[in-house]
């Protein structure tokens, strides 16, 4: 088949990708840079006031404090995660796929259903509040649903599976000779994982905390449902400009700096893994 | 690697992480077959409150509209993503510019290709419902149907392809000769993927259902219902939108023989 003809089976799928993306992501950046219009609708005059607005100390502190609950459950979720993935690939051999099935499994069910399953267990007549009686603990428990705590908590539940098959890649490629040298050598079990595993497996780290981090950053879901109403994130402010605030210009303005926040970092990740991956065909 | 590990500390490493992330599952679904439905007191096992979701029109209507959207969106994604992988993997030359477009709707955060969409419906007066959520949900199934197809070509023999055409096929015979039923087993793993994602999706069908009541998916269904409390119903319809989707997934996995997606 010559060169000409791949074009023609692209092109529906190609022509819908452009319609109901492309187009609709170039008009999001565009937006930002008009006014609201009076009655909520779009004034056609530029301004730079919106993107001007994000950086207003109250609207950049929503996003500063959306960095810091997606930064902490990105770094819980790697701790764990690493840790799991080590413990997968330390398995036998056999065993790994299925363990990895199971762990990767819930990432692949219903997002609501699992969010809502820690209402079940944090609500105050919920299940660890009645275990906790059921131990005999008589007084009024901490508050548990709709703190920042259970904001995080959902965050690192949903995007676990993810962080641990990041970290598994690499993990499962290690060559087991390395670590054994450094044994030889006379380095302990823990300089040997400081100093060899952990480096060497890098590119999965910085894979798993990143995506975390953007999927957390712009979540509107989680900090709805288990962070109630009281409290912000960017996803959820961002969901106020579109179907509350009718103020879209601004909304898309909140998406334009949000967007170049996870561009950025994505960047940075390719770059990382493709500079790590460089240095280990340097060593061979 | 295996050498080093402590056998008991990986262990418990194991049954930790393994805990978390099915004790959540399994109370819901322990809870839902509760007679009295609250996660206080175990009074019995009764299968009422699967009786309760049947009769509860609400939601029997929106799984009746995640059902329609799910499968025309399916359809034309699985459709467009099989001709796409063809085509891209036909061509030797890889452009940066094409794989950016095809991966893009795969990262790209739900938010914000949910206001993209609602923005974009909007100013051109579209107006809202099934049809838009479907015609949205086609933009990422397309990329995972297309992903899947992918992988399968990798290492798929072009040399049939050439025998073919030599022996005088004319393209479109070829692909559907030769070339589809090599690649059918992706295609249907690829299509299983695309069903679940969109009976799964919420936030971009939340943006682009409009309004109307009879537009309301089962995930916008959930969401509504969470936002005010637990209910047992809840925790049966939990439990079945679970088990379809890991029974569509694994199913996936098998025909395909790979693995999941990501994986």
């Amino acid at each position: 088949m010559q060169d000409r003809k791949p074009l023609y089976l692209m092109t529906p799928a190609l022509a819908w990708l452009t319609a109901l993306m492309v187009i609709p992501c170039v008009l999001i950046l565009v937006l930002g840079f008009f006014r609201r219009g009076l009655y909520g609708g779009i004034d056609y005059t530029f301004t730079l006031e919106n993107l001007a607005l994000v950086f207003d100390p109250l609207y950049a502190g929503i996003f500063l404090k959306s960095a810091g609950i997606a930064g902490l459950s990105a770094l819980i979720a790697v701790v764990i995660g690493y840790a799991a993935a080590y413990a997968i690939a330390a398995a036998p051999a056999r065993r790994q796929p299925v363990l990895l099935f199971f762990a990767v499994l819930p990432f692949w069910s219903n997002y609501l259903v699992r969010t809502y399953a820690w209402i079940v267990l944090l609500n105050r007549e919920g299940l660890i509040a009645s275990f906790a009686h059921w131990l005999g603990y008589e007084g009024e428990l901490p508050r548990m649903l709709y703190t920042e705590s259970a904001v995080v908590i959902g965050l690192v539940y949903n995007y676990l599976p993810f962080v641990i098959l990041a970290c598994y890649a690499p993990l499962s490629r290690l060559n087991p000779e390395i670590a054994e040298a450094s044994r030889d050598l006379g380095g302990s079990g823990w300089t040997t994982f400081r100093r060899i595993t952990l480096p060497m497996t890098v590119p999965g780290i910085a894979t798993g905390f990143v995506f975390v981090f953007v999927l957390s950053i712009g979540n509107f879901v989680t900090p709805a449902l288990l962070g109630g109403g009281q409290f912000q994130m960017i996803g959820n402010l961002i969901y106020a400009q579109f179907l509350t605030a009718n103020d879209w210009p601004f909304g898309a303005a909140l998406s334009m700096v949000l967007i170049a926040i996870m561009m950025g970092l994505l960047t940075l990740q390719t770059f990382a893994s493709e500079r790590a991956s460089g240095a280990r065909h340097e060593e061979t | 690697m295996r050498a080093q590990a402590n056998p008991r500390l990986m262990l418990v490493i194991l049954s930790a992480v393994f805990a978390f992330l099915y004790i959540p599952i399994g109370v819901l679904f322990g809870l839902s077959f509760n007679e009295g439905g609250l996660p206080t007191a175990w009074t019995g096992f009764s299968v009422k409150w699967y009786g309760s979701l049947l009769a509860n029109d609400d939601i029997m209507g929106a799984a009746f509209n995640t059902l329609k959207v799910a499968v025309v969106s399916t359809v034309i994604a699985t459709v467009l993503g099989t001709l796409l992988a063809v085509g891209v993997e036909i061509r030797r030359r890889k452009g940066r510019f094409l794989e950016t477009i095809i991966f893009a709707p795969m990262i790209i955060p739900d938010i914000v290709l949910a206001i993209a969409l609602l923005s974009f419906f909007s100013l051109l007066n579209v107006t809202m419902g099934l049809h838009t959520v479907i015609v949205s949900h086609v933009v990422f199934n397309l990329a995972f149907v297309c992903s899947v197809v992918r992988a399968r070509l990798k290492t798929f023999d072009w040399s049939i392809v050439e025998a073919s055409t030599d022996l005088g096929a004319p393209t479109i015979v070829t692909l559907w000769r030769i070339v589809l039923p090599v690649l059918m087993p992706a295609v249907i793993a690829g299509a299983l993927l695309a069903f679940t994602l969109s009976v799964d999706e919420f936030i971009i069908a939340f943006f682009t259902a409009g309004a109307g009541r009879d537009s309301i998916t089962l995930p916008m269904q959930i969401y509504s219902m969470i936002r005010f409390g637990v209910t047992p119903e809840i925790n049966a319809l939990a439990t079945i939108v679970m088990t379809l989707s890991v029974i569509a997934l694994t199913l996936s996995q098998r025909i395909n023989r790979g693995r999941l997606p990501g994986q």
